[in-house]
């Protein structure tokens, strides 16, 4: 085990990759840059050659086909997006073709690629660069979907999504390249649709993924000194869905709250409710609660940003309602960013 | 009818103002640029510095009525349209009084009374637009031009081509200007295209492209101007590239010409080839205005720079109801 960042895990999973197969290859904007994509494709140019890490012109639509194309062709390409944004103009080749190619032909094609994007979150970022798409990719079969939080699942469900036979969608997040964590130094893959559970507790269940799981464990340690003890469950892959360990922590708590980074309208926290609804009706003993961004596009204004994304606080608050609890103290966790701009 | 290469003769006025509005926009970012370390502006900046000539020389060709669409480094656009400079900077500081009320930052900025439709951060996303805009122009009577302005890193995108066959297609009021300036983030135009002359881009689809240089802004504003002139008279679609060069970092308020992507001879040139320095010394040679004058000018910048960063600093934030306004005309 080793301490490193999230785009450092990132970084020696490729490199893994790279090492053990060479019809692994990487390409995006900027992947060979000096910034190197927060990091976390840095030396790739160099250790593997400029042609199996490579820059591209501006073009997702076309660059995502000749990536599905590549990997028809027995390739294992990464498709690096910086912002997750710009796979609005991808979108076609992704869900009418890499989602397809298997099903329509009857099993007889595959296309495996890894498609890996960051969201971005603060700093003024806006309307157009700051999205979380997971909805989208969730909703149309055939493509998997996986947001790790931890610098370890990060390396593990990246290597486990290379060498899948079905294309990944590996969607990041800028707020947990700030975090560090152990990580194995060896080749580990972490298997697809298992849920890790950050916290163990018996009173609520939050299902939060990626970055929302971080502004939970910070609710979850206000709450403990209330004498609250919430159970934080981290789907990790949300294509498949880890249901199981998902249905064994609403059995025990009774109680579920999920927290979603993207907008809950029609949202992972939709979906992830409609499925208890139908599965654990007879387990919930308060209705669901859901958290997201406010329905309405990313503003600037920092006052009004702050008021878009859901916080520790709003966290802590909800699961007290959830209690018949008192209201939150004035002096309750607030979100702090650590994160400072530029992007 | 080929546009003339020939230089069209720049009257005194006429310089004077293209000086004054790239003087703004340099003196804006290099305040913007200073303040930045303070967190005060919490919005990414594409700063457009030693490229000011070629905002100036496209946005004083223009008629007010006419339509430009810019993109995320669009700060020169806006002040050389002649967008209020207090609403600017208030912008950046996430202020309601910003001319998007806070809502865009500096990517977006907007100013239609002046005739900046928007800006965009999705790289060419503001083509089509533009190309649509210009449809209703010619719906409409062909009474105004558009403008569609991008990065050379627009041209890589398959709606670049899209719009511009169609613009071809219907003969459009519109001109398509790129600004090359050489990078795309990091990347350069030759390791992006084989064909590096962008203006020939359209050449196939039958749309008449130029090159030019962009850091003389008195050929900018001619060609821009001849270029507009062809459009009112029922011209076809053009393809406009200046000729410019990136100074400071893709995004950020810092230089970093020790990067390795940096060219060292072209960055030296480009540097040498200062836009602002050169249109004082036309200024002095050709038109006898005294280093005193431009001295006291570009003083009175500064000053109406200041006091936009004062109204900016003392406007209020948008209160938290104003978080769901605007995204319908009214709230559901």
């Amino acid at each position: 085990m080793s301490l490193m960042t999230y785009g450092q895990a990132i970084r020696q999973a490729l490199t893994l990759a790279m090492e053990k197969d060479s019809s692994v290859f990487v390409m995006g904007i900027g992947v060979d840059d000096h910034k190197a994509v927060f990091g976390s494709t840095q030396g790739l140019a160099d250790q593997f050659g400029k042609d199996r890490c490579f820059d591209t012109p501006i073009s997702e639509a076309a660059m995502t086909g000749i990536a599905i194309g590549a990997a028809l062709g027995g390739m294992r390409p990464v498709h690096v997006h910086i912002r997750n944004d710009f796979l609005y103009l991808a979108m076609d080749q992704l869900f009418n073709l890499a989602a397809k190619w298997r099903y329509m032909f009857g099993g007889q094609m595959k296309v495996p690629m890894v498609v890996r994007v960051v969201i971005g979150r603060s700093w003024g970022q806006g309307a157009q660069h700051s999205q979380s798409l997971q909805s989208f990719f969730m909703h149309v079969p055939g493509i998997k979907v996986a947001m790790p939080t931890t610098p370890s699942d990060a390396k593990g469900i990246l290597l486990s999504a290379i060498f899948n036979p079905d294309p990944v969608i590996v969607i990041e997040h800028r707020s947990l390249y700030e975090i560090s964590g152990e990580v194995p130094e060896s080749y580990y893959e972490l298997p697809f649709g298992r849920a890790m559970i950050r916290r163990e507790g018996r009173d609520v269940t939050i299902v939060a993924n990626s970055y929302m799981v971080v502004e939970c464990l910070k609710a979850a340690k206000y709450l403990e000194e209330q004498g609250i003890d919430v159970e934080i469950v981290d789907p990790v892959s949300l294509v498949p869905l880890d249901e199981s360990t998902l249905l064994t922590s609403i059995q025990k708590t009774g109680r579920l709250l999920i927290v979603d980074c993207g907008w809950t309208t029609c949202g992972v926290s939709a979906e992830i409710s409609a499925w208890a609804a139908e599965k654990a009706f007879d387990e919930l003993k308060r209705p669901i609660r859901r958290l997201g961004n406010a329905h309405v596009p990313c503003p600037v204004s920092q006052p009004l940003e702050a008021l878009f994304y859901p916080n520790a606080k709003q966290i802590a608050s909800t699961v007290c309602e959830m209690l018949d609890r008192n209201p939150l103290e004035e002096d309750a966790p607030q979100l702090v960013s650590k994160f400072r701009g530029p992007f | 009818m080929p546009i003339s290469r020939g230089k069209m003769r720049l009257e005194k006025e006429k310089l004077i103002e293209l000086f004054q509005f790239m003087a703004k926009i340099r003196i804006a970012e290099e305040k913007i640029a200073e303040i930045y370390p303070s967190d005060k502006i919490q919005s990414p900046i594409h700063l457009s510095m030693g490229q000011e000539a070629v905002s100036a020389g496209v946005c004083r060709a223009l008629e007010r009525t006419d339509h430009l669409y810019g993109t995320y480094r669009s700060h020169g656009l806006y002040i050389a349209r002649g967008g209020d400079l207090k609403k600017f900077f208030a912008e950046l500081y996430g202020r309601n009084t910003g001319c998007n009320r806070g809502k865009g930052g500096s990517m977006h900025v907007v100013a239609p009374e002046v005739g900046l439709m928007g800006a965009s951060a999705i790289v060419a996303s503001t083509i089509p637009i533009a190309t649509g805009d210009a449809l209703a122009s010619a719906m409409q009577g062909r009474e105004r031009v558009v403008v569609a302005f991008f990065g050379d890193g627009a041209v890589d995108e398959g709606v670049f081509f899209e719009s511009i066959n169609f613009a071809v297609l219907k003969k459009l009021p519109i001109l398509y200007v790129c600004e090359n300036n050489h990078y795309a983030i990091h990347s350069k135009v030759s390791d992006r295209h084989k064909q590096t002359e962008l203006f020939r881009m359209g050449e196939g689809l039958g749309l008449t492209g130029y090159r030019w240089d962009g850091d003389d802004v008195t050929r900018v504003y001619s060609h821009m101007r001849q270029a507009c002139q062809q459009i009112r008279n029922g011209g076809e679609p053009l393809l406009l590239e200046f000729m410019t060069y990136r100074w400071y970092e893709h995004v950020g308020p810092k230089t970093d010409h020790l990067e390795a992507y940096r060219d060292q001879d072209k960055l030296a040139q480009a540097l040498h080839n200062d836009s602002l320095e050169k249109a004082r010394v036309l200024l002095r040679s050709k038109f006898g205005v005294s280093q005193e004058t431009i001295a006291r000018w570009e003083e009175a910048i500064k000053k109406e720079v200041e006091e936009a960063v004062q109204f900016a600093e003392e406007s209020p934030f948008p209160v938290a109801e104003e978080l769901y306004q605007d995204v319908y005309e009214s709230r559901l």
